[in-house]
């Protein structure tokens, strides 16, 4: 499966009348500790994202939204519950090989701080090379050009790619891990805290980018994030979770512009605007 | 009345690998006891050097010029026992992150009374009853166990109250607050906010207030300054910068951030990225990234000039922008010139390279 340059299938086109979501977990859990010391991190949770669509996942620390992402690409086992992507059975991490690669082209994340998570001895070309190496076989002059290509993609120039991370600011360091995260052409991207660690004129960038990019690829995001003007901007549906269970769920719009719940409505409240009395909201 | 800090002309060096690297320059500004004032900026802006040459925290070797007056004296004249009681009892700091300011392995009980026992004398159990007050104004009222904790028991939120408690416990007149809540969740960050304020407003402290986000500022501070490259851009009233602000770098940032109520095809992203001061060019060290900067802006650094009612721009062209910065680019009415402006998503960080 080698992907030429401009023959990209549109999937968010052709997968617009299809009913099966791209994502479903059921009744997922994940406890951690036992007897009188079990920890529920994540309480049953329940949520579908369709096709070429943006799910937003919304809560404070502690609420299990990053326990949920890594129960997504497999860095955790659930303890029940279901894991369905693209109607394969994930909900077990991968343990063979071909598992972890066939998991790795469905399922991809990018981490909040970008610097932690690229290898700061590897070319940030090296290191898209090293993932359109591992999954598609990719040699020479064809591989040099996929790399190029996802470059391109994610607004980075060839001198950039020449380049450590260290070599490169915030905003370009994300766009690395944007880029590996795609090289795997992932059917879903985990964005998770993806933006917040940046500044705000080049947080604005960065979703910019990744509105382009799922036009473009038509690939599904599940965006965690704290920040509610951040997942208004980015996502069509969300679950507000709390405490490992989900709240409230529904279209973006609908669940910040009029929230069912008080603990939706105390976080909304509680974001700071014209006429804010702090401390006041409760 | 006169103002309780006067910072004058504040310009800083640091030696970095051999050579001296300018982080500030020309910052003035004054505070009044009860007031608050927002520094507000991004990355390399300089908001958070502005506090550390004020608590005289500079790395060693820093040359700086210009004046800090506190109360009168000259700050950067302090040695000694003046400049140790400056620290003790004139100024507190809040820091970001209160896990990388507290010992782990020392009890919170430890943290909160080593002040009050070697600056005060105060005898360890006056002091232990000092701390349970503390922890109280700060809204922790079981303290009594709290003191035998230690910080990796107590949560983020719980741990910054700590600390403003800590900083509290001299009654400092000045409190220097750099991003106290950034790291906190939304609902803790207003109720820390919450009890600021009221202390605040109790003790009669004055507060600098560090943080990157506009919205916060406007919702806490008297003033705001806005601080771009290691120098102050925009200076005035907080609730008038977001409906009138005098320099396109602020309401650039106002426009790039996503709001809450409503989504936009695309964001008005600024291009290329912040700048430190010794990496910016000559001229208004943001006119790479302006849509409204014409050759001039690039020849020389704009003065910080008054535009009346208290208010400050360093932009050259503020009294013609004024009113149409927060207009859209297409609806800037060729104010601007609008060369590649948002829309070449994917290549605008390289403009600033």
């Amino acid at each position: 499966m080698i992907a030429a340059p401009g023959t990209e299938p549109t999937t968010a086109a052709s997968g617009a009348g299809r009913t099966e979501p791209i994502l479903a977990v059921d009744g997922l859990r994940k406890t951690f500790g036992r007897g009188r010391k079990e920890a529920v991190a994540v309480d049953g949770i329940s949520f579908e994202l369709h096709e070429g669509g943006s799910l937003g996942i919304v809560g404070e620390s502690g609420s299990g939204k990053t326990t949920t992402a890594r129960m997504l690409i497999g860095l955790e086992q659930p303890t029940a519950g279901r894991i369905l992507v693209d109607g394969s059975d994930l909900t077990r991490p991968a343990r063979r090989i071909k598992d972890l690669r066939a998991r790795g082209r469905l399922i991809q994340i990018v981490f909040q701080d970008p610097y932690t998570s690229l290898d700061r001895r590897q070319k940030v070309g090296d290191c898209l090379g090293e993932v359109v190496r591992l999954h598609f076989g990719l040699s020479g002059s064809a591989l040099n050009g996929r790399v190029r290509e996802l470059g391109e993609l994610v607004g980075l120039q060839e001198r950039q790619l020449r380049a450590l991370p260290r070599e490169l600011s915030g905003g370009q360091r994300q766009r690395v891990a944007i880029a590996r995260a795609l090289a795997a052409e992932p059917k879903i991207l985990i964005l998770d805290e993806a933006v917040s660690a940046l500044d705000v004129s080049i947080q604005a960038q960065i979703l910019n980018l990744l509105a382009d990019i799922r036009e473009q690829r038509g690939v599904s995001y599940v965006f965690i994030s704290h920040d509610l003007a951040v997942i208004r901007q980015i996502t069509d549906t969300a679950i507000v979770m709390r405490h490992g269970q989900v709240v409230e769920q529904g279209q973006t719009a609908n669940v910040l512009d009029s929230p069912q719940d008080p603990y939706t409505r105390l976080l909304r409240d509680s974001v700071p605007h014209a006429g804010w009395q702090p401390g006041t909201v409760k | 009345m006169s103002a309780l800090l006067e910072v004058d002309g504040l310009s800083v060096q640091l030696p970095v690998a051999g050579e001296f690297r300018t982080v500030l320059q020309d910052v003035s500004f004054s505070l009044e006891a009860g007031q608050t004032l927002g520094l507000v900026g991004e990355s390399g802006s300089g908001k958070s050097m502005t506090v550390r040459s004020i608590a005289r925290l500079l790395p060693p070797g820093a040359r700086t010029t210009g004046s800090i007056r506190f109360d009168g004296a000259s700050v950067l004249d302090l040695r000694g026992d003046a400049l140790r009681k400056f620290r003790s009892r004139d100024v507190s700091m809040i820091f970001q992150d209160p896990r990388a300011h507290t010992n782990p392995v020392r009890k919170i009980g430890d943290f909160l009374t080593e002040a009050m026992r070697i600056n005060g004398k105060v005898p360890p159990r006056e002091a232990e009853r000092r701390a349970v007050e503390l922890l109280a104004e700060v809204g922790i009222h079981d303290g009594e166990r709290r003191l035998k904790q230690f910080p990796h028991e107590l949560s983020g939120g719980l741990l910054q109250r700590v600390m403003i408690a800590a900083s509290l416990a001299v009654k400092p007149r000045l409190i220097l607050a750099d991003e106290p809540t950034t790291a906190l969740d939304v609902t803790t960050q207003s109720e820390v906010m919450a009890i600021l304020a009221r202390l605040q407003r109790e003790y009669g402290m004055a507060m600098l207030f560090i943080t990157h986000d506009l919205e916060l500022a406007a919702a806490v501070c008297d003033r705001t300054v806005v601080m771009y490259a290691g120098a102050m851009v925009e200076h005035q009233d907080s609730s008038r910068l977001h409906t009138d602000p005098l320099h396109p770098y602020s309401a650039a940032l106002m426009q790039a951030r996503p709001e809450i109520d409503r989504r936009v095809p695309r964001l008005p992203a600024i291009p290329g990225h912040p700048t430190s001061a010794f990496e910016a060019p000559d001229g208004c060290a943001f006119a790479p990234r302006c849509r409204f900067a014409e050759d001039a802006c690039r020849a020389a650094l704009p003065p910080l000039e008054s535009m009346g009612d208290a208010a400050y721009s360093r932009c050259r062209r503020a009294a013609e922008l004024r009113g149409h910065l927060l207009a859209t680019a297409e609806h800037s009415g060729g104010l601007g010139d609008g060369a590649g402006v948002g829309d070449s998503a994917g290549l605008e960080e390289e403009v600033a390279r």
